[in-house]
């Protein structure tokens, strides 16, 4: 909580939130979107509160567990083609149709998915953590590859068609809470930013809890914390596995905000885009995760609309170099990230 | 009495260099035994082997009549044995309570979504750990710097944190490396009492040393190790006048 107090920076996720909301309210018919010049849009504040999401958990790993995920998109990924997969091809998984079309079923898919998800990872990192080093950072990298490929190649079966391959599933339906619709995007807003804030929420208890007391005295000295009985590995690997089962829950609001999901979204690049935007927020925080998620996609959407448009001779490629350059500034001038550590309580 | 614990034949090479060769000792319970030796002697080594931060190469470590050898640190310490280290290990960034708190870990509730929920459990074991934390906090005589980092706490009290976190544990054998080391004689007075206080508490205490003074006034028993080997044991007034055991540390003035 005392980094939020602390940082005027957080102020810029909850403007933009504020922002997105009046745009779609449309006060006296003006939409705000149209004044910031497309710049602040309802698409990228939800965009943002699903990074928060992930980015929660990636900063537990990174900022406090002292273990780099160069994958985090793949559970994103899982988590996005499993509600995909569950509720607009069930049938082929002779799942009955009143079941798939229940209103709690997309629900059900999410949790459950968020679980198998975190499962996964806990065996992916009990078996890696307990190695020193930077084994997890290789190994999650070829992680989200392989899921990458797994996903673009169905699964390894053709004949199910269960993830669409490289066109990935269209028709995701929008969640619904009975029998209220969560849309238009104005509501969908407001569901996901509330997750996101509660999963801030969450992160923040996990930091101040014992858990998160044994975390940080790991990241101050391997040795003395195991000398108290502290099970590093095993610690670790709990994390790993909670950073993939939020990332899994994210990916489903994904796939029923934008109701459609492909492979690309999941890949390398995206992975990458993940560790930035939480390097940005500042790891050792919680509060950088919502930051770090905003200011990294409005920096993406001004390039993109703005820059880019005065350097007509180029194309779309400048856009990560300035993006390259813009980090390493950020490194050098303030490399703990837009929101301070504060020392907790 | 039995030992509570007991060093059989340990060795240990790094790469070509034999750190210890042969090393056998043991302690019992309820005693407060010394381990000195010159600079380079093993006894640091020594330690690591014991608390499993380190592989022997050969020979066994046998703590309350189980096998320590290869066994991970955690477990250890699990099984009763806290430890200080020669170079102070604190956690950078945390106060000195909640130093006494990781200390207090193996009590604590381990559920990350019991952590994440903050569930009613959490937060009455959580008010349980805080007190008792602040009572080790003011038996250490650490209260003016419960609430303050630790990486501005001066460094003959960052000692004395290490201890309490130590003593978090409930410890059964505290091994301390060079606890007085870089203390005043105030301090170091104080560190005395501290341990004795432990030691009729019940815990056992084996402790490294360079201060003479400090070991006669508390060990009622010293071990000497001299490049690996341990060369001498007994009361520290016999030890003292041993020939070997002048002879090895004035090798070490000469070759100074
Ligand atoms: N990790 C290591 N790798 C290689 N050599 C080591 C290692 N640790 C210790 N040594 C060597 O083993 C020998 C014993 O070292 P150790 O630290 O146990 O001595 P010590 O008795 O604790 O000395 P001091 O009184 O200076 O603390 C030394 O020669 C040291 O250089
Ligand atoms: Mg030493």
């Amino acid at each position: 909580m005392t980094a939020r107090l602390r940082s005027p920076w957080t102020a810029v996720p909850c403007a933009v939130a504020v922002v997105a909301v009046l745009d779609l309210v449309e006060p006296f018919g003006v939409r705000l979107g149209h004044l910031t010049g497309g710049l602040l849009t309802a698409d990228l504040a939800v965009r943002a509160g699903l990074f928060t999401i992930v980015l929660v958990g990636l900063n537990l790993l990174m900022g406090y567990a002292g273990q780099a995920s160069l994958g985090q998109a793949a559970f994103y990924g899982m988590g996005a083609f499993a509600s995909a997969i569950l509720t607009v091809r069930a049938h082929v998984l002779g799942i009955p149709p009143e079941v798939v079309s229940a209103w709690w079923w997309p629900w059900v898919v999410m949790a459950a998915a968020a679980c198998a998800v975190a499962g996964f990872a806990w065996v992916v990192g009990w078996v890696i953590l307990r190695l020193r080093g930077h084994y997890l950072a290789m190994a999650t990298l070829g992680l989200g590859i392989m899921v990458y490929i797994v996903l673009r190649e169905n699964l390894g079966m053709p004949h199910l068609n269960l993830t669409g391959g490289f066109d990935g599933i269209v028709g995701v339906p929008r969640l619904r809470l009975g029998s209220a619709a969560l849309w238009p995007v104005g509501v969908y807003l407001l569901v996901v930013w509330a997750a996101a804030l509660a999963c801030v929420a969450l992160g923040e208890n996990v930091v101040h809890s014992p858990a998160g007391r044994a975390l940080r005295a790991i990241h101050g000295s391997e040795a003395a914390a195991e000398s108290v009985g502290v099970d590093v590995g095993a610690l670790k690997a709990r994390i790993f596995a909670l950073s993939a089962g939020l990332a899994s829950v994210a990916g489903s609001l994904y796939a029923h905000f934008q109701a459609a999901v492909v492979p690309d979204t999941f890949g390398f690049v995206p992975s990458l885009e993940l560790v930035v935007m939480s390097a940005v927020g500042g790891m050792r925080t919680v509060w950088g995760a919502p930051l770090g998620a905003t200011v990294v996609l409005l920096l993406e959407q001004l390039l993109r609309t703005h820059l880019l448009g005065l350097v007509p001779a180029v194309s779309g490629e400048l856009e990560p170099v300035v993006f390259g350059v813009l980090l390493i500034l950020l490194m050098r001038f303030r490399p703990s990230g837009l929101v301070q550590a504060a020392p907790a309580p | 009495m039995d030992a509570l614990l007991e060093v059989r034949e340990v060795t240990k090479a790094f790469d070509g260099l034999v750190a210890l060769s042969g090393v056998s000792l043991r302690v019992r319970p309820g005693q407060i035994k010394a381990l000195i030796g010159p600079n380079g002697a093993g006894k640091t080594t020594l330690f690591h082997i014991i608390a499993a931060s380190l592989a022997p190469t050969s020979g066994d470590v046998v703590f309350a009549g189980r096998s320590l050898v290869g066994l991970p640190a955690h477990r250890v310490a699990r099984l009763g044995i806290a430890r200080t280290f020669q170079n102070v290990q604190v956690f950078p960034g945390m106060t000195v309570l909640e130093h006494v708190l990781v200390g207090l870990h193996q009590q604590a509730p381990a559920s990350l979504l019991s952590a994440a929920l903050r569930t009613p459990a959490l937060r009455r074991a959580e008010r349980r750990l805080r007190e008792e934390a602040w009572a080790l906090v003011r038996r250490l005589d650490l209260e003016a710097w419960a609430e303050v980092p630790a990486e501005v706490v001066p460094f003959g009290l960052l000692r004395r944190v290490e201890l309490a976190r130590a003593l978090a544990t409930r410890p059964r054998l505290l091994l301390l490396d060079e606890p007085g080391s870089g203390l005043n004689p105030a301090e170091k007075q104080a560190l005395a009492s501290e341990l004795r206080r432990a030691r009729d508490e019940g815990v056992t205490v084996f402790l490294v040393e360079h201060d003479m003074s400090m070991v006669m006034e508390l060990a009622d028993e010293v071990e000497v190790l001299d490049q690996g080997q341990l060369i001498a044991e007994g009361p520290p007034a016999e030890v003292q006048r041993d020939p070997r055991v002048v002879a090895a540390y004035l090798g070490e003035e000469d070759g100074a």
